[in-house]
């Protein structure tokens, strides 16, 4: 990549000044650990039948090295946490943790929060041990299952970096989806299906370029109705075209699982990461392109000067509209690759309305993830392990039944929590949909 | 203001009152419309054409028979689309056999389907007029459908007041579900897009996980459906049986009444309006704007949550509770409001274009194989075009192509 040679005229990223919490928020945030903290103690520590043991398997059948199942003595486990979590809240309201130490707290008490509750959730009945990191298991599937998540979202931040409002994220994945499962079909190539997937997902992109950048149409409302567009395009041609002949038009092949040397052979990471299609390596380098692309080339620094601030953008001379009509287009591609990984990569056919949402859990991942690709990514794998757990809970016997569709609210609740600004405060970019009326 | 001075709480649809139209002489918005109207059953005759099974045939002897091509194209478009003006308007079909009542039979389902997207056009349309853009009619609805629906099947209540207590609990239901959103934006600033999206699913999470619960889940059924409305609580015909237009349709039209009362004749409405047009200037003139978009997004629910007891009171799924209760409507009933340009008795007309559409879709498909998806291509192809009028100027060469619409200006996230 290529060095910053405009690094005297480098706009920096919106970064908080230090301030020290206020005392309120001191310790209305100490007060939820504490709370946190205690019910963690009673509910999965004292709410665990004492003497049972959790077991997670590490290794996946057919690894290379096995590890021994891990053992967590689940009751003592989520008494410790409890413990620690409450004394941190008490630490929160006494002396203060720095911002950068609260977030480690954060992290730390959501970790393992999780962690006991999965320890308490398996001392029910289930003998076997919880695969953790096999592709069918918890871990495994958080990957796959966020790997949609990921490309959406790093669509939205691709778009709304550059100062538009891509709300259609669903409409473009649903129509990635459906010209994957077509032309992946068709060509009987796993490949041109990812192709057509992403270039259908720029059509729909290109349209909301057009109204949203020429036309000045209101961004949001664009979005909806687009998403519609889709619903409605890919729910007709499936009737007219595919459903009658699925065997010729909706019949992709199954993706052959790609292990790469050396690394898929790591004890735990390696059959988690690099034991996957070539879809998730792909994403991999999507993720690490679009952050350097973002943060450390000149192309990104013109998007984010022109998402936060258009008119001084173009007064150095940068192209407003021509930046955002690109990057709208890479979201757009971005997004109909996340559609192709329903159908190309999950090997599956395309049925109606297949996206069910998940574009707008990737809109939520970049919101939560306040509007950087890091931020997205991390907000996405949060989502998709929220939906593993969702499916994993529900085939282990838990000692008291997880009703699993409150579990799949918690996307949408934390979503909502972050732009109310009761974990921090979220802030889009300046300019994110406004349109831009100079040249 | 934005820091770069531009003025961004303009709402989506601006409001054309006579003071607004500019002196120069500007295309008349309704012709804007029918033009959309035309491009966008163009192009849902080209996709018909496109995907029609003997055209393609044809199409492969093109060079010899070309003519053979476009009488087959003609012969599937034309199909689909009489069906489906013979599904929402009139039927020379059954016209005239038997009883006369059926003769009404597509106007019926015609206005039984225009019921709760009025209702949800006008939820939409109110937000918009305060300058909120309420994409959470679905989850209101589904709120509303959820609440008015457990009193409808679970107490028993003598007749006419089964029926209204279910349609109060359901409106606040809705109404409760639009206020969080609202509370929050005033609280917090959080943008109602947002949080209104996320409600939708939180929404339709509540109400998948009611529908497992033994308080809501039909007795002997391994199904996520709920028992069926008791009669009592049930919207009654306006029409014999099996004509389906009900009460709801009176209730929708009182709405209509009450909304353009509130929003012309009130001194609450001026404030929304005064917010919706500008809330730096209504903040100065001395409203309280949080309690404004409040205010504003409990009536919207209660709108939407009103249209959920049309759905669940009215028959339309069966009187019985299911995760398909919304049906659409949510985002329907939003391109209701854009069509209606957030007016009330608009909104009423484009309700009712919609719901002919959606009455003769059904029609469609079962006579032509045509799938009623196409009703949602046109609908969408519709509200993109009048949404952006300078689009539809410059294909048809239009007066004023070179005005870049910009009173349509958008707000953004911070907005």
């Amino acid at each position: 990549m290529s060095v910053d040679t405009t690094g005297s005229l480098e706009i920096a990223t919106p970064e908080i000044v230090e301030v020290p919490a206020s005392r309120r928020a001191r310790i209305v945030s100490g007060s939820v650990l504490i709370v946190v903290g205690v019910l963690c103690a009673v509910a999965f520590g004292l709410g665990s039948k004492a003497g049972h043991d959790a077991r997670f398997r590490l290794s996946p059948p057919g690894a290379k090295y096995t590890m021994p199942n891990l053992v967590v003595p689940a009751r003592i486990f989520a008494l410790v946490v409890g413990i620690a979590i409450a004394a941190a809240g008490f630490w929160r309201i006494k002396k203060d943790f720095s911002n950068r130490a609260m977030k480690w707290v954060i992290a730390l008490t959501i970790l393992f929060v999780v962690s006991s509750f999965l320890c308490w959730s398996l001392t029910g009945k289930s003998a076997t041990p919880l695969d953790l990191f096999g592709s069918g298991g918890l871990l495994g599937q958080t990957i796959f299952l966020a790997v949609p998540l990921i490309l959406g979202a790093l669509a939205g931040v691709m778009c709304e970096r550059s100062g538009v409002i891509n709300v259609a994220i669903e409409g473009q994945m649903l129509v990635g989806a459906f010209a994957g499962a077509m032309f992946g079909t068709i060509s009987k190539n796993a490949a041109v299906g990812t192709i057509a997937g992403m270039l259908a997902g720029a059509v729909i992109a290109a349209v909301l370029a057009v109204f949203a950048i020429k036309y000045v149409v209101n961004q949001v409302v664009l979005g909806v109705v687009l998403n519609l567009l889709a619903l409605g395009l890919t729910g007709f041609l499936y009737d007219a075209v595919m459903a009658p002949n699925s065997n010729s038009y909706n019949n992709v092949g199954t993706l052959s699982v790609l292990k790469i040397p050396l690394l898929g052979n790591i004890p735990i990471i390696g059959p988690l990461l690099f034991d996957q299609t070539i879809i998730v390596y792909l994403t991999y380098v999507l993720i690490f392109a679009v952050d350097i692309l973002l943060f450390r080339t000149r192309w990104g620094l013109r998007t984010r000067a022109v998402g936060e601030h258009p008119k001084a953008a173009d007064t150095v001379g940068i192209n407003v509209r021509r930046t955002r009509y690109i990057n709208v287009l890479i979201g757009g591609m971005l997004a109909g690759l996340a559609g192709a990984t329903l159908t190309v990569g999950d090997s599956s056919g395309f049925v109606k309305n297949m996206t069910g949402g998940r574009g707008f859990i990737a809109l939520a991942a970049v919101i939560f993830g306040r509007w950087s690709p890091r931020g997205a990514v991390g907000a996405a794998l949060l989502f998709g392990f929220a939906t593993s757990l969702q499916t994993v809970l529900s085939f282990i016997g838990t000692p008291v039944q997880i009703p699993s569709d409150l579990l799949g609210m918690l996307p949408y609740l934390a979503t909502i929590f972050a732009v109310a600004g009761l974990v921090g405060r979220v802030r889009a970019p300046a300019a994110d949909g406004e349109p831009y009326e100079g040249r | 203001m934005s820091a770069d001075g531009t003025v961004k709480d303009e709402i989506a649809v601006p409001p054309r009152g006579p003071g607004r139209r500019k002196s120069r002489s500007e295309t008349h918005p309704l012709v804007v419309i029918g033009l959309s109207f035309v491009t966008a059953i163009v192009v849902g005759g080209l996709l018909i054409a496109v995907t029609n099974q003997p055209t393609r045939n044809a199409a492969r002897h093109f060079s010899s028979s070309p003519g053979k091509v476009f009488s087959s194209a003609w012969h599937a478009v034309s199909a689909a689309y009489i069906a489906l003006f013979e599904g929402g308007v009139f039927d020379p079909h059954t016209f005239g056999h038997g009883n006369v009542w059926h003769d009404f039979s597509p106007l019926s389902e015609t206005l039984y389907n225009a019921t709760p997207l009025i209702l949800v056009g006008l939820c939409v349309g109110l937000a918009f007029r305060t300058g909120l853009f309420n994409i959470g009619a679905q989850g209101q609805l589904i709120l509303g459908a959820t609440a008015a629906g457990y009193v409808g099947f679970t107490w028993h209540l003598p007749p006419v007041i089964h029926l209204v207590v279910a349609l109060i609990v359901g409106v606040v239901a809705g109404a409760v579900w639009g206020g969080i959103a609202g509370y929050l934006k005033a609280r917090s600033g959080a943008h109602e897009v947002i949080t209104t999206i996320m409600m939708n699913y939180v929404a339709l999470d509540l109400l998948n996980y009611a529908l497992k619960t033994t308080a809501f889940r039909r007795p002997g059924s391994n199904q996520a459906i709920s028992p069926i409305v008791h009669g009592t609580a049930r919207l009654g015909k306006l029409l014999p049986s099996p004509l389906r237009v009900n009460l709801g349709l009176l209730i929708a039209v009182a709405a209509t009444v009450g909304v353009a009362w509130l929003l012309t004749r009130s001194r609450l409405g001026f404030t929304l309006r005064a917010v919706g047009a500008s809330p730096t200037a209504a903040r100065t003139a001395g409203m309280n704007v949080g309690r404004t978009y409040v205010t504003s997004m409990v009536i919207a629910g209660g709108l939407a949550g009103l249209a959920g007891c049309s759905q669940i009171l009215g028959g339309g799924t069966n009187y019985a509770l299911t995760n398909a209760v919304d049906a659409g409507l949510g985002f329907d009933g939003i391109t209701v409001a854009l069509l209606g340009r957030a007016k009330p008795w608009p909104t009423v007309w484009a309700g009712l274009l919609f719901g002919a559409l959606r009455a003769g879709s059904a029609t469609m498909q079962s006579r032509t194989g045509t799938s009623i998806d196409l009703v949602t291509i046109v609908q969408s192809l519709v509200v993109l075009f009048i949404a952006a009028p300078a689009f539809v100027r410059a294909v048809f060469r239009l007066r004023n192509a070179s005005d870049s619409g910009a009173a349509a200006l958008a707000k953004g996230w911070n907005g």
